[in-house]
């Protein structure tokens, strides 16, 4: 028996899930929205009711089955879940209270966190007096103070504001880089995935679809949800096979275009958005390719070619432009 | 009221609707003007001071209090049960909690007459083997109160529980909390103000409470006479001195709107976009 988290979790009608990680590494579990990432974090947490085994450094969780008081997690919930009665210390202390450390002990400890995560001096606050970075901040400390051995975030940065997230994500980054335990975040954005994660790990319909490092993940989305996240053109084969390519490879052109080595597609525009310097177009030709696709082109260009919703164009890619992966044997 | 029925950019207000209100209005409003309009003021103090009045405002003090210590000792717990734990018969015993809300209060009485009486379903071998007699008593008053203040405080309290949700107790089960301290140091604190609203409701129902108690308990003074059964009794051949009595409950049941004021009507629901 090795340490990290193995776990092979059956919540019926909602998650069907198998999850490996090493002891200090951080896997980031994306998926769209009813995929069963919260299921999943509530099961590992104990707190809804699973089938299926969980070993946490080498111990069973569910063989004799362990309660969510004993589990050792350290549990980040979505949205601010500080008891809003207690000050900021005593709610990371409460915790330690819980499992019988003097109040004196438990109150400086408490502190101590509260010192590492830069709201030290907030301590005597209530939660409704805390801004949303610092209350995220708390809770964290919250949910560290305890040394729990599995620590759950469930969307850590949501709600907060951009420059507040961007802090509290490399000041968590830091923090985990030191902790031991096995961390699991579950998020909605790449950008997490990409910068606290060693593995990601993507849910669609309570099943894995996908896992691997950040980088080949979102090199070679297998899932829809991905490709958005990750802003790549995905199309899948007969075969299982996948082949990507990038919106700016994307040519948009009103009459079918000349040239053998290109994929095309005729559609008809969808929706136009802006995307740094280019409008982002998007193309549905789910006639053809079977989703939308995505061009981006240059605002002059959009305007030549008289982009609006509904008109009829023609995509193309250059097959060099297009990457393809998985399929039979590629595995 | 006058730019409400007036002013308002969606028209006037229809007097269709507007004379059934004043009416419900006036309903409520000329009794109680009555009441302070024919009380004789001068005798006020000399009754308020008689030895049957203080006697039975002492008792109503009392077993009201009693009555709020009981729900707080029971009721909470109930209240939690049917707010957290999923059971089979679950809606039948919420259901029961209401049913002393649309009881008659002097069925509730002969319910308890039947169940507590001397020779009652409970009270007679209570009898045989304690010597201990309920009805007539000042615990029977108390008994009658919480039977009838008891949906009051529960639906209070449950209210709140389920308000502040699940998601704190699951919180700090994960943090290493015990059920019951999580109870008293999570799940309590967040309801404290439904266990205080319920608390202060069913006070304000004991301190009302006539028919059950009547019923239950009897009318004797010093015993089991509370204000509402003094004033019934004076009201058959004294009405004045009747109705400087009810002026008293009249200001006590004042007093507790003022506190439920914030608490309760503060939260009149408020129209879209307000």
């Amino acid at each position: 028996m090795s340490g990290g988290l193995h776990a092979r979790l059956h919540v019926p009608g909602r998650l069907d899930a198998e999850l490996d990680a090493d002891p200090g590494s951080v896997v980031a579990v994306i998926g769209p929205n009813g995929a069963g990432k919260t299921t999943l974090l509530t099961a590992l947490a104990g707190v809804v009711a699973a089938e299926g085994h969980v070993e946490v450094d080498g111990r069973s969780w569910t063989d004799p089955v362990v309660g969510v008081r004993e589990r050792r997690v350290g549990w980040v919930v979505q949205g601010q879940a500080l008891f809003p009665h207690l000050s900021a210390r005593d709610n990371v202390a409460f915790g330690l209270r819980a499992r019988g450390v003097r109040r004196a002990e438990a109150a400086d400890r408490a502190q101590a966190w509260l010192d590492r995560l830069g709201v030290g001096e907030l301590a005597d606050r209530r939660p409704t007096r805390l801004s949303g970075g610092q209350a995220q901040r708390v809770t964290i400390a919250r949910a560290l103070v305890t040394e729990p051995r599995l620590l759950l975030l469930d969307e850590p940065f949501s709600g907060l504001d951009v420059g507040v997230a961007a802090a509290l994500r490399i000041e968590l980054a830091r923090h985990l880089a030191s902790y031991d335990g096995v961390t699991l975040m579950v998020t909605h954005d790449a950008l997490d995935a990409l910068t606290l994660a060693d593995r990601v790990v993507v849910l669609e319909d309570g099943r894995v679809a996908q896992q691997g490092t950040p980088g080949d993940v979102a090199a070679r989305p297998r899932t829809d949800h991905v490709a958005r996240l990750v802003g790549l053109n995905v199309l899948r084969d007969d075969a299982g096979g996948f082949t990507a390519f990038r919106p700016q490879d994307v040519v948009v052109s009103p009459t079918e275009p000349d040239g053998s080595a290109r994929l095309r597609w005729a559609g008809r525009v969808a929706g136009l958005t802006p995307h740094g310097d280019a409008v982002r177009v998007q193309v549905d030709t789910r006639a053809g390719a079977g989703v939308d696709l995505l061009a981006d082109v240059t605002p002059a260009a959009s305007a030549q070619l008289g982009l609006s919703p509904g008109a009829e164009v023609w995509v193309s890619v250059k097959a060099t432009a297009t990457r393809t992966y998985g399929g039979p044997g590629a595995h | 009221m006058s730019r409400a029925a007036h002013g308002s950019p969606l028209g006037r207000a229809p007097l269709v609707l507007l004379v059934p209100a004043g009416a419900a209005v006036l309903l409520l409003l000329v009794p109680l003007v009555s009441l302070l309009v024919v009380t004789p003021w001068a005798r006020l103090p000399e009754l308020v001071a008689s030895r049957e009045v203080l006697e039975a405002l002492r008792l109503t003090g009392v077993a009201s209090l009693a009555t709020v210590v009981l729900c707080l000792l029971v009721g909470t717990p109930l209240a939690w049960v049917l707010a957290r734990v999923e059971f089979r018969g679950r809606s039948l015993v919420r259901a029961l909690v209401t049913v002393p809300l649309v009881l008659p209060p002097v069925v509730a009485g002969v319910a308890l007459v039947a169940a507590l009486g001397r020779s009652g379903v409970v009270g007679a071998p209570l009898r045989d083997l304690t010597g201990l007699v309920v009805p007539y008593t000042t615990p029977a008053v108390v008994v009658a109160h919480t039977f009838v203040a008891m949906p009051f405080f529960v639906l209070s309290v449950e209210g709140a529980l389920r308000a502040s949700g699940e998601r704190y107790d699951a919180v700090a089960a994960s943090l290493g909390a015990s059920r019951w301290t999580t109870f008293r140091r999570v799940t309590l604190p967040l309801a404290m103000p439904g266990v205080v609203a319920g608390g202060v409701l069913a006070w304000a129902r004991s301190l009302g409470e006539f028919g059950a108690t009547v019923t239950f308990a009897g009318n004797y003074p010093g015993v089991t006479q509370t204000m509402p059964s003094l004033i019934y009794q004076t009201l058959q051949n004294d009405r004045e001195t009747a109705q400087t009595i009810s002026i008293v409950l009249l200001g006590v049941s004042i007093l507790v709107l003022a506190l439920l004021r914030n608490r309760w009507l503060d939260r009149a629901p408020t129209g879209p976009g307000a």
